[in-house]
């Protein structure tokens, strides 16, 4: 493990400035019919936009990319634990139409 | 008792006390993200069983306040970043402006937000007994339009919540910060309280596409 890692002011605005631009995207491409091509479509990109913002944060703005190995152990187990809880209902939500 | 960064008997360095601290407020973070996770839960199924109502719904919230708020809030996690930096570089006059700046643009957010609450209230949106979706709008378009606007207003105002208790530490971080008690060696509560805001920052990031944004087109 190296010394304490000072994440420099250049990158913070950088990130600053790549955030404010997928903000305009997001807006953008929400008014924008992407669901004539693909039903869902609108909303996947959002998401992935939303995403890909979040992860910017997670990394630079909190230091998830110089925190030590167990810290971002935490971090997955948090991402990890919303999924199954997202996966596990909506899997029986869908599934009781069947029959 | 009044700690100012020395190494506590059952650290071997500086380095590990510091990781330590910043592993417990992660996990802090962790029941956070499941504590606002059970309110996505809530909305990803009531979407999904309601999207053409949820649209309509979402249509009548204005875009404008909040492309703005999310860019105000974005501008804080900066801020709160630069008082992170500021306070390990040492250079404490600094980390009090950008400690000031922060709850500044968190202080807009909250008033931004207040007048979207209140163009609800005006609009009969408010869930509850004298909520309308429009003029002439039978039972069921009310009943899940409400659905929309109560978690709007739930998820929104849990969010709005965990920016007040946020402000109140900035506060409290900035009254600390004019004492000069923070420096490269101890800014353990300018970190954790700067994870805590930008973890909220991530929160309105999901927020502002699921709410505002459905099918604008």
């Amino acid at each position: 493990m190296s010394e304490h890692h000072i994440v420099s002011p250049k990158i913070y605005f950088t990130i600053f400035g790549i955030l404010m631009i997928c903000t305009f995207l997001t807006v953008a491409a929400a008014e924008v019919d992407l669901n004539r091509y693909f039903t869902g479509l609108n909303i996947i990109v959002a998401l992935t936009i939303a995403v890909f913002k979040a992860s910017l944060v997670v990394l630079f703005f909190m230091h998830g990319k110089y925190s030590p190995k167990r810290t971002q152990l935490v971090i997955v187990a948090s991402v990890f634990w919303l999924a199954v809880m997202l996966f596990m209902t909506m899997s029986d939500y869908v599934t009781r139409q069947w029959s | 008792m009044h700690r100012t960064g020395e190494l506590y008997e059952q650290y071997r360095t500086m380095e590990q006390q510091r990781e330590t601290a910043s592993l417990g407020m992660w996990i802090f973070l962790s029941t956070e993200v499941l504590f606002f996770g059970g309110l996505f839960m809530t909305y990803t199924l009531n979407r999904s069983t309601y999207p053409g109502i949820f649209s309509e719904a979402s249509k009548t919230i204005k875009l404008s306040w909040g492309a703005i708020n999310t860019v105000v809030l974005i501008a804080s996690s900066l801020t709160m970043a630069m008082a992170v930096w500021a306070s390990q570089a040492g250079r404490k006059k600094a980390l009090t402006w950008f400690l000031i700046a922060t709850l500044v643009l968190g202080t807009v957010f909250l008033g931004i937000k207040s007048i979207e609450y209140h163009d609800k209230y005006v609009e009969h949106h408010i869930p509850g007994w004298s909520f309308q979706f429009e003029p002439g709008a039978d039972a069921a378009t009310n009943a899940h339009t409400q659905l929309f606007f109560s978690l709007y207003f739930g998820m929104t105002g849990l969010h709005a919540l965990h920016m007040i208790v946020g402000a109140g530490l900035l506060i409290w971080l900035t009254k600390e910060s004019l004492k000069g008690r923070f420096t490269p060696e101890y800014n353990t509560p300018v970190e954790n309280i700067g994870l805590y805001w930008h973890f909220v920052d991530i929160v309105w990031i999901f927020l502002f596409p699921l709410l505002y944004l459905i099918d604008r087109h």
